[in-house]
């Protein structure tokens, strides 16, 4: 099947929609994904297609969302939670982490848990608080979850059905300013879903980027070529594994490493990328891995978010940096 | 700021006490709110309750013995788990917190399964699908919403309001009383009646969470509760095995049929400390635990066997003989409960081991196959 320029959203509605119909375990839940096919649309027509049955609109309560998917896989169901916006997400932290990411260690592999938790996230839609941040830090630190996520309509498409095929529990994260970015999309075989992608090739520097910050490196690289700079960019695409073959063997090459993600800088993700980068690939590298992301602040208010989030200047600005080394 | 005393509402004032059958004496009664199952095992009731009863003992030494690092005593609400145990069908679902060693007894497991988590050797201690018992859950009401959820499976299996008693299936869930101050345990309320689904919630109010009397979580009886949900709530003499049974039987029989959740309320006193790490002596006074133990659940069903010559004194004999063997087998199972190996907690952290997680554990083996210990000096 082609899917010739259609928006992440339609892509996810598709991956939702193909997994329900390839295995009747699957059953979607959250606040306003029926009837309303969910404030972004995600989950459009599915609740007439499948039943009230299988496309769940559930009380408000993120717990009770996590919780009762906990108990549905429980009894062999294969649960994908939506959560309305990422910072909403913290009433269901004991669920997720001390139960959901917990129970199969727990039970010395007696329990499985197919949870997914789609998660809209990150910021750059103009929109109030709460609902612009970046919490993957949080899951990816706690053993037990994959945490993924998508940059383009044919990885929301692939990834969303491989996520709910998993036995783990998946954390999964969708860009949301890039949910109506378009692309082709097909149904060809898609590559393992812990594996990263280098996006561009380069050889000058790797740009290290996931999610929302995937076109933003893109740009910059695109920038960074017209001023004769090649840069390569690897899209992570999976947090948790992390795929660090591609990463090193990229950063191997080039010698210059770079992160862009919009969570704040100290403890992020950025932090753990350099420090492997440099315990794996110390002798190799021409410079320190440097960071560009959001400051160690709550998200801004949105008419200053611009400025706030790593955007093409701020990359190539650290680009200069890197390459001055 | 002078502290105003708050004022149940009015209809907190239940002039009604707690549905019982059996009183302290041991003089067996009707109760107009509610009918005795046809069926009664008095002597099978009284023997779990006692077995329970010794299991728990014996943890409590083993504790003091340094074999376990910690036990949550059930000493005083052996009638309730018992009672509300003996309600279920094979098929049923439970959930319990981390003090229902009665429940897991009546379920059918080995009572040493229960001791590791307790001495360390696992995080779980047994496969909760072989006798339809989770795992216990530490995190106060977090297995509320998993009993909801589990719940909504059985409603798209089609497994409730066949008629067929081998076929439709329920979930008990256990909380004690401080858990209906968790907004989670508030969510699987919400979740239940607004689903109408098969789910019993069986609150063990034992009066106390660790040091916090009820009056710090309520100012209305835990059954009255539900009532502001939508659902029935019920509350019985959790001393009275014969109350916990009938209550927990109809309860579980209506959710089976499709008749939607029942919160249970099972009035009862928690005798020894929250666990054995706990000082009952620095909030609560010996003189009312003193008035509790007078209420003893398991002597007031001895008085009725014994008064009704239902059982005669082998009965009693041959329950003490099996006692006996029980602290044995606890005693020897216990320091035979296998170690885990170093690589245990790596294995079962995800399904598939991914490659960072397969370098750390072969680092820590190296480590320890070295000999070395932590802070030796090398």
């Amino acid at each position: 099947m082609s899917m010739p320029g259609i928006s992440m959203v339609k892509a996810l509605n598709n991956g939702l929609r193909r997994a329900l119909q390839d295995d009747p375990k699957v059953l979607l839940m959250g606040e306003d994904i029926g009837r309303l096919g969910g404030v972004f649309r995600v989950t459009d027509g599915l609740r007439k297609e499948f039943g009230s049955l299988r496309v769940v609109d559930t009380p408000l309560g993120e717990a009770g969302i996590v919780g009762a998917a906990i108990g549905l896989a429980l009894r062999g169901y294969r649960p994908v939670c939506e959560l309305q916006f990422d910072g909403f997400v913290y009433p269901a932290a004991n669920q997720i982490i001390s139960q959901l990411a917990k129970l199969r260690h727990r039970s010395g592999g007696a329990i499985t848990l197919p949870v997914v938790i789609r998660i809209p996230y990150g910021g750059g839609i103009g929109s109030i608080e709460h609902h612009s941040e970046s919490p993957e830090v949080h899951f990816a630190h706690t053993a037990g979850l994959k945490v993924v996520t998508c940059s383009s309509p044919q990885d929301a498409y692939d990834m969303i059905r491989q996520a709910v095929a998993a036995d783990d529990p998946v954390i999964f994260l969708e860009p949301k300013r890039h949910y109506w970015s378009k692309g082709d999309v097909t149904d060809e075989p898609p590559a393992p879903l812990e594996r990263a992608r280098v996006t561009r090739p380069g050889t000058d520097a790797t740009l290290i980027a996931y999610g929302p910050t995937v076109p933003v490196a893109l740009a910059a690289a695109d920038v960074a070529a017209g001023e004769g700079r090649s840069v390569e960019v690897v899209d992570l695409r999976s947090l948790s594994p992390l795929d660090m073959d591609t990463v090193r063997e990229s950063v191997h090459r080039t010698g210059r490493a770079l992160v862009a993600h919009e969570a704040s800088l100290s403890h992020g993700f950025g932090a753990e990328l350099a420090a492997r980068i440099q315990q794996e690939e110390f002798h190799f590298l021409e410079a320190p891995v440097l960071r560009i992301t959001g400051y160690d602040t709550p998200y801004p208010p949105s008419r200053i978010e611009s400025d706030w989030l790593p955007g093409v200047d701020r990359i190539l600005d650290a680009l200069d940096r890197s390459m001055s080394y | 700021m002078p502290r105003k005393p708050p004022t149940p509402t009015a209809d907190a004032r239940r002039s009604d006490g707690p549905i019982q059958f059996l009183t302290p004496e041991g003089a067996l009664e009707s109760d107009s709110r509610l009918g005795l199952p046809a069926r009664l095992d008095l002597p099978a009731l009284y023997r779990d309750m006692a077995l329970v009863r010794r299991l728990d003992t014996e943890a409590i030494a083993l504790q003091r013995q340094g074999e376990l690092g910690l036990w949550p005593s059930l000493r005083g609400q052996e009638a309730a788990q018992v009672g509300a145990a003996h309600a279920l069908s094979a098929q049923d679902m439970v959930f319990p917190t981390y003090r229902e060693h009665g429940v897991a007894w009546c379920r059918g497991l080995d009572p040493v399964s229960l001791l590791g988590l307790f001495r360390g050797t696992t995080l779980g201690g047994w496969n909760p699908y072989e006798n339809r018992f989770q795992l216990y859950t530490l995190v106060i009401g977090a297995q509320t919403l998993h009993a909801v959820g589990y719940a909504m499976g059985l409603v798209r299996d089609d497994a409730i309001g066949s008629g067929d008693d081998s076929r439709d299936t329920a979930v008990l869930v256990f909380l004690g009383d401080g858990a209906l101050s968790e907004g989670e345990t508030n969510e699987a309320f919400v979740w239940a009646a607004a689903q109408n689904l098969p789910v019993v919630f069986f609150c063990q109010n034992n009066q106390w969470a660790i040091s916090a009397p009820y009056s710090v979580q309520s100012r209305v009886p835990v059954a009255q509760r539900a009532s502001g949900f939508g659902f029935p709530g019920v509350r019985v003499d959790g001393n009275d095995v014969l109350a916990c049974l009938a209550a927990t039987g109809d309860a579980l029989a209506r959710a089976r049929s499709g008749g939607g959740p029942t919160l249970i309320e099972a009035v009862t006193y928690r005798v020894n400390a929250h666990t054995t790490a706990d000082d009952a002596g620095r909030y609560r006074p010996a003189s009312v635990t003193d008035e509790w133990i007078a209420k003893d659940p398991l002597e007031r069903l001895r008085r009725h066997l014994t008064a009704s010559g239902a059982v005669d004194e082998e009965f009693f004999a041959g329950i003490e003989r099996r006692e006996h063997e029980l602290a044995d087998h606890l005693r020897t199972g216990c320091r035979s409960l296998p170690v885990p190996g170093p690589a245990s907690s790596f294995e079962h952290t995800y399904t598939t081991m991914p490659a960072e997680l397969g370098h750390q554990l072969a680092g820590h083996l190296e480590f320890v196959a070295s000999g070395q210990e932590n802070g030796a000096t090398r």
